[in-house]
């Protein structure tokens, strides 16, 4: 009960944090809509083209997006040095984690919708009938990229090249949640039962799972330096 | 110079640093440092910038390793087990552990939480109003005045009820009214039996409420001494001879 109380503590003070900030929301769907002009332009007209590149295209989207999100996700722990008051609070320090991944879950998510809402609009592509499947493909995704982005946000948050270090770090690690999210993606979009790319949703969970696993047994030691 | 003050390793003492070394790279900060903190005893750590009072704060606080030696706070050693010695602890450095787009009650509620303490309304009140805040309980930090913020971290610590301080210039930023009040209320801590460290170059607040002035130097512990005897005026003397020593 402790441990769950100290895990929401974290998720709930980031999510009130970045509702009075807005820092990072704001940076995120700017972002977003840059992303957007971006593809347009280089796609064009081609519906053909932009279909078969669609799931691509929106994790390339939420990965980009997320990237940006995550990086920023221990500034805040920074100043005024609360970094040190997360090591000293006796207890254990992976409900921080856990509240941190949350938060990150709870941003990136609340971003993928509008920047599929976003896409839907601006691609003219009809995205209803595949909201069902997508319900589950974006939260999987979601939770790993979360679990292990966060991990390593930590690792390089006190680091002075930590622009550089995070995606070099963070983007080979997320190739297995990548490639499982694109092709359910994929299959979801195409009005496909998940069933036909049940491998790929099975690495999806297993990436989850070991990363959210990592997260919580390497965190201590990440957080005492 | 004399070092008045017993080593003996009693039971009361709440804080026991031996042989604690720190390097970094070749750059030695602290060399052999021996302190003893007993209950309701409170030590003022001086030393000029640079002599590593924050060093030996952060270490006892189990923020930093120490090259060797050891600390025991309530009997708990710092290295071994450093989630028992954080629970006896309490520390207030130069950061106020405080996020500005929170108000003060949000914030005393997530420190409350997260150490286990007591986050009930009423006792984050109780906490506020211990350090006069709780008119603005409702305010965001971000709004706050320097001061402000130095008795927000306070009452935090008011929360938390450690039974070892470790305050790192904990007069800086306050006003008049604010710097009695945290005499007073370090007093109180004293009283209780709590041990207190500070480092400080307030020699007129500070000796309010320390027992022992320790004077860093060098690296190392250039003068362990009772206050009460000396004076403020003695110990600045001292001061004066031990840092000229150690230039």
């Amino acid at each position: 009960m402790t441990y769950a109380r100290r895990a929401w503590i974290v998720l709930w003070k980031d999510a009130v944090t970045e509702r009075r900030a807005k820092a990072t929301l704001n940076a995120l769907l700017f972002f977003s809509l840059l992303l957007l002009f971006v593809f347009q332009f280089t796609l064009g007209a081609d519906r053909e083209r932009l279909v078969a590149a669609l799931p691509g295209l929106l994790w390339l989207g939420f990965v980009l997006t997320g990237l940006v999100g995550l990086g920023r996700s221990f500034l805040v722990e920074r100043e005024n040095d609360c970094w040190d008051g997360l090591v000293l609070t006796p207890g254990d320090k992976s409900a921080i984690y856990l509240g941190k991944v949350a938060g990150n879950v709870v941003l990136m998510l609340l971003v993928e919708v509008i920047l599929l809402a976003l896409f839907a609009l601006f691609f003219n592509v009809d995205v209803g009938r595949a909201l069902p499947a997508l319900a589950l493909v974006l939260p999987l995704g979601t939770i790993g990229f979360a679990a292990v982005g966060t991990l390593f946000a930590a690792m390089t948050a006190h680091v002075r090249a930590r622009e550089i270090l995070f995606p070099v770090l963070l983007l080979p690690v997320q190739i297995p949640i990548l490639l499982g999210a694109v092709k359910a993606t994929e299959a979801a979009l195409a009005g496909e039962a998940l069933g036909s790319v049940g491998p790929w949703l099975q690495l999806l969970v297993a990436a989850d799972v070991v990363y959210v696993v990592a997260g919580l047994l390497t965190f201590d030691a990440l957080l005492e330096g | 110079m004399t070092v008045d003050v017993d080593h003996s390793g009693s039971l009361d003492c709440l804080l026991s640093a031996r042989g604690l070394r720190k390097a970094y790279g070749r750059h030695l900060v602290l060399d052999g440092i021996d302190l003893d903190v007993r209950r309701g005893e409170g030590v003022a750590l001086l030393g000029a910038n640079g002599a590593g009072k924050t060093t030996l704060l952060r270490i006892v606080a189990t923020l930093v390793r120490p090259t060797s030696g050891r600390v025991l706070v309530a009997g708990v050693e710092v290295g071994r087990d450093p989630e028992g010695a954080r629970r006896q602890l309490g520390f207030l450095g130069h950061g106020s552990w405080l996020y500005e787009d929170l108000t003060a009650l949000e914030n005393l509620r997530f420190w409350a939480t997260l150490g286990g303490h007591a986050a009930s309304m009423p006792a984050l009140h109780g906490a506020l109003g211990a350090v006069d805040l709780d008119r603005w309980g409702g305010e965001r930090v971000r709004a706050f005045s320097a001061g402000m913020k130095r008795r927000l971290a306070l009452a935090r610590l008011v929360l938390a009820r450690p039974r070892v301080l470790l305050l790192d210039e904990p007069f800086t930023g306050l006003d008049q009214q604010g710097s009695k009040w945290l005499e007073e209320h370090l007093q109180v801590f004293k009283g209780a039996g709590g041990a207190l460290v500070m480092s400080t170059h307030s020699f007129g607040r500070s000796f309010g409420v320390a027992d022992r002035a320790a004077i860093l130097a060098d690296g190392r512990l250039a003068a362990d001494v009772a206050v009460a005897p000396l004076g403020a005026d003695g110990v600045r003397r001292l001061y004066d001879l031990a840092v000229e020593d150690g230039a």
